[in-house]
C-alpha cells in the first residue's frame, strides 16, 4: 500500500522511507514500507509479533541493508551509510534487549558516547574523564535519567530497570535528532516501569521519536501518530483515535494483543 | 571552579581505571630493584622482559581488541630482522633509534595486514594471522642473501646505547636497556587503554553492534589497535636481535606465536600485566622444569595450561582478590591520611 504524496517541503520530515524492502531468502520481512515522520513527532510503529518491526529498525539504523528502497534523514539519503555514520548524522536507536557494555559503569558508557559524538573517541594520549565539558554532561545525563545512585557500578550488575534507563540515556547522549526506541519498557517490572515511561515522555520536544512498541497502553499514552505494520507491509497510518476505531486493526492486532 | 557539584566524583569515576594502585607501583619497584639485587640473573631476566613486551603487544589486540592471533610472531620477526639488519649494515647504528625504526617497520606491515583480520570469525582470523607469519618466514628463508637464511643473521655488532652504554658479556646493559624500554612501552600502553580510544576498544570488544550504534567506527578502531600492537611486537623482536646480536628464522616461527599466546593466557588477558606476569612464570617454569626433566618440561607447561583454562582465570583471580583489596585499602587509607594531613596544614 502506498500513500498519496502531499506537496510539501521534503525537509519537514525528520525521517522518511521510500518503498523500503528487505527479503531474507524468499521471505519478504519488509515490503514497500514508506514512512513519513514529521519533525518533533511522537510516532509509534506497532504490529503483531512477526510483523517485521525489528527489521524496520535494523534497516533504519543500518545494521541490515535493504534489498530495495531509500531512507532519508532530514531529506538526506542515508541508505548507504555505515551504522556509526548514521549515528553521527543524528539517527540513534535503543535496543529491545539490553545491548550494553557489561564491564563498564554507567559513567564510562555515557562518557564514551559523548566522546564519540565530540570526535574525541580516537584520542589516545589523554586519560578518559579529564575534560570538564564531558564530565559535566555525564553528570547532567545521570540526573536526567535517574542513574546517579548507580553511576559507578558495573552495568551487568544493575537492576533491569536501571539498565533500560541507561539504554535510553546512552542513545540520548549521542544527541539524536531522530530517536528510535525499540520497546523501551520491555521486560521491566511494574515498579520500575513508570520511571521509564516518565523519562520517555520527558524527552525534549525537538527530538523526533519513533517508538516501536507492543504494549498498547504505552503507545496510546505516548504517540500522536501511529503506523500499523502487518506481515512486513504498512497496513494503515493515522492518529491514535483513528487507529483505535479501525475495525481491521482490531482484527489483526488488537484482538491478538489481548493475550500478550 | 565553575563545575556542577557532582562533577568531581563523576570525573573520579571516569578516571577510575587509570588510577595507579599500590600493587602496580610495587610491581615496578621490584622489577627495577632486580637491576641491583639479581646481577647474576640478568640474561634470563632480559629474556623475560622481551617475552613480557611481546605478550603485552598480544594483549593489546586480544585483551583490548578481541582479535585472536596465532601469527603474532610475524611482527616480532620483522622487528628482529629490521633491527639486526640496521646494525649489521650500519644503516642506523644507535640502538634506540634503530629500535624505533624496527618498530615502525612492523607498524607499517601491521597496518597493511590489519585489513585482513577485520572480517570473519575467530577461526578465519587465526588462519589469516598464521598465514601471514608463515609467508614472512618463508620470505626470510628465500632471501637468504639478505637474512642469512637458515643460518640466521650473522655478524651483527651493536653500537653502545645512546653512544654511552656498551653491551657487555654479562648482559647488564642489555637488561637495563630492555627493562627501560619495557617500562616506557608499558606506560604508553597504559595511557592508550585508559584513554577515550581505549574505552571505545573495550566497547568494541564487548559488543561491536552496540559500539557502532553509539557512533564508534568499529573497523577503524580495530585497524588502529592492530597496527599499534604490531609496532609493539616489532620493538620486542628488535630488542631480542639487539641484545643477542643475532636473528634467526625462529623469530617468525609458529612456536613463538603459540608460546606468546600461552604466556599471555598464563598471566591473564585484558589488564596489561598479564603478559608480564605470564612471561615471568613461563620463563622461570621453563628454566626450573628443564633442570629437573630436560626432555619433558613441556609436559608440565601443558598441564599448567590445561589447569588454567579449566579452572578459569576469573576464579584464580578471585583467589588473590582478598590480597589485592587488602593492599588497595591500605593504600587508600594512606592516601586519605596524607590528604587529611595536607588539608590540616
Amino acid at each position: 500500500m502506498s500513500f498519496t504524496p502531499e506537496m510539501s517541503d521534503e525537509s519537514s520530515y525528520a525521517l522518511e522511507t521510500i518503498d523500503l524492502a528487505k527479503s531474507f531468502g524468499g521471505i519478504k520481512a519488509t515490503n514497500q514500507v514508506s514512512l513519513r515522520i514529521k519533525k518533533g513527532a511522537r510516532h509509534a510503529l506497532i504490529g503483531p509479533n512477526g510483523a517485521g518491526k525489528t527489521t524496520v529498525i535494523n534497516l533504519l539504523s543500518g545494521a541490515t541493508r535493504p534489498t530495495a528502497g531509500r531512507i532519508l534523514l532530514d531529506g538526506q539519503d542515508i541508505t548507504d551509510r555505515e551504522p556509526h555514520h548514521r549515528v553521527r548524522l543524528g539517527i540513534v536507536r535503543t535496543f529491545q534487549i539490553n545491548q550494553l557494555f557489561g564491564d563498564m559503569t554507567p559513567v564510562e558508557t555515557l562518557g564514551l558516547a559523548i566522546s564519540e559524538r565530540n570526535n574525541m573517541g580516537h584520542d589516545w594520549w589523554r586519560i578518559a574523564g579529564n575534560k570538564p565539558v564531558i564530565v559535566d554532561e555525564i553528570g547532567e545525563l545521570l540526573n536526567r535519567f535517574n542513574l546517579r545512585d548507580v553511576m559507578g557500578e558495573r552495568t551487568a550488575t544493575l537492576p533491569y530497570g536501571k539498565q533500560r534507563l541507561l539504554e535510553i540515556a546512552v542513545a540520548f547522549a549521542c544527541r539524536p535528532r531522530v530517536l528510535l526506541l525499540d520497546e523501551p519498557a520491555a521486560g521491566v517490572p511494574d515498579a520500575e516501569r513508570d520511571s521509564i515511561l516518565e523519562t520517555v515522555a520527558a524527552l525534549p520536544a525537538d527530538v523526533t521519536v519513533l517508538l516501536i512498541e507492543h504494549d498498547m497502553d504505552i503507545v496510546f499514552s505516548f504517540a500522536d501518530r501511529i503506523s500499523v505494520l502487518v506481515n512486513g507491509e504498512l497496513f494503515m497510518e493515522g492518529t491514535p483515535e483513528e487507529v483505535a476505531a479501525d475495525s481491521r486493526v482490531k482484527a489483526v492486532y488488537l484482538g491478538e494483543g489481548t493475550d500478550a | 571552579m565553575l563545575q556542577s557539584t557532582q562533577a568531581p566524583d563523576v570525573a573520579e569515576q571516569m578516571a577510575r581505571r587509570a588510577r595507579w594502585t599500590p600493587l602496580e607501583i610495587a610491581f615496578w619497584l621490584i622489577a627495577f630493584s632486580t637491576i641491583y639485587l639479581l646481577p647474576g640473573r640478568h640474561l634470563i631476566l632480559t629474556e623475560i622482559v622481551i617475552w613480557g613486551l611481546f605478550a603485552l603487544s598480544l594483549d593489546l589486540i586480544l585483551g583490548f581488541g578481541g582479535i585472536l592471533s596465532l601469527g603474532h610472531a610475524a611482527f616480532f620477526g620483522l622487528g628482529a630482522y629490521a633491527a639486526g639488519l640496521f646494525a649489521k649494515h650500519g644503516i642506523i647504528t644507535e640502538p634506540v633509534l634503530a629500535l624505533i625504526a624496527a618498530g615502525l617497520v612492523a607498524t607499517v606491515v601491521g597496518f597493511l595486514t590489519s585489513f585482513l583480520v577485520l572480517r570473519g570469525s575467530d577461526l578465519t582470523r587465526l588462519m589469516v594471522t598464521l598465514g601471514v607469519a608463515l609467508v614472512l618466514r618463508e620470505l626470510a628463508n628465500r632471501y637468504s642473501g639478505l637474512t642469512g637464511g637458515a643460518d640466521g643473521l650473522q655478524g651483527v655488532t651493536m653500537a653502545p646505547v645512546l653512544g654511552l652504554f656498551r653491551f657487555d658479556l654479562f648482559g647488564h646493559t642489555a637488561y637495563v636497556y630492555s627493562l627501560v624500554v619495557l617500562f616506557l612501552m608499558f606506560l604508553l600502553a597504559r595511557r592508550i587503554v585508559n584513554s577515550p580510544f581505549g574505552l571505545s576498544l573495550l566497547a568494541v570488544k564487548g559488543n561491536p553492534l552496540r559500539a557502532s550504534a553509539i557512533g564508534i567506527p568499529v573497523n577503524w578502531r580495530l585497524v588502529a589497535i592492530y597496527t599499534v600492537a604490531a609496532g609493539y611486537a616489532g620493538i620486542a623482536g628488535g630488542l631480542l636481535a639487539q641484545t643477542t646480536a643475532f636473528a634467526s628464522l625462529e623469530v617468525f616461527s609458529f612456536d613463538r606465536s603459540a608460546d606468546v599466546l600461552l604466556v599471555l593466557i598464563i598471566g591473564g588477558i585484558g589488564y596489561l600485566y598479564g603478559g608480564l606476569i605470564g612471561a615471568i612464570i613461563f620463563r622461570l617454569m621453563q628454566d626450573w622444569l628443564a633442570n629437573i626433566t630436560p626432555q619433558y618440561w613441556q609436559f608440565w607447561i601443558g598441564l599448567v595450561l590445561v589447569i588454567i583454562v579449566l579452572v578459569g582465570r576469573d576464579r584464580m583471580g578471585s583467589w588473590i582478590k582478598p590480597l589485592v583489596s587488602l593492599v588497595d585499602s591500605l593504600g587508600g587509607r594512606m592516601r586519605r591520611a596524607s590528604a587529611t594531613r595536607s588539608e590540616e596544614r
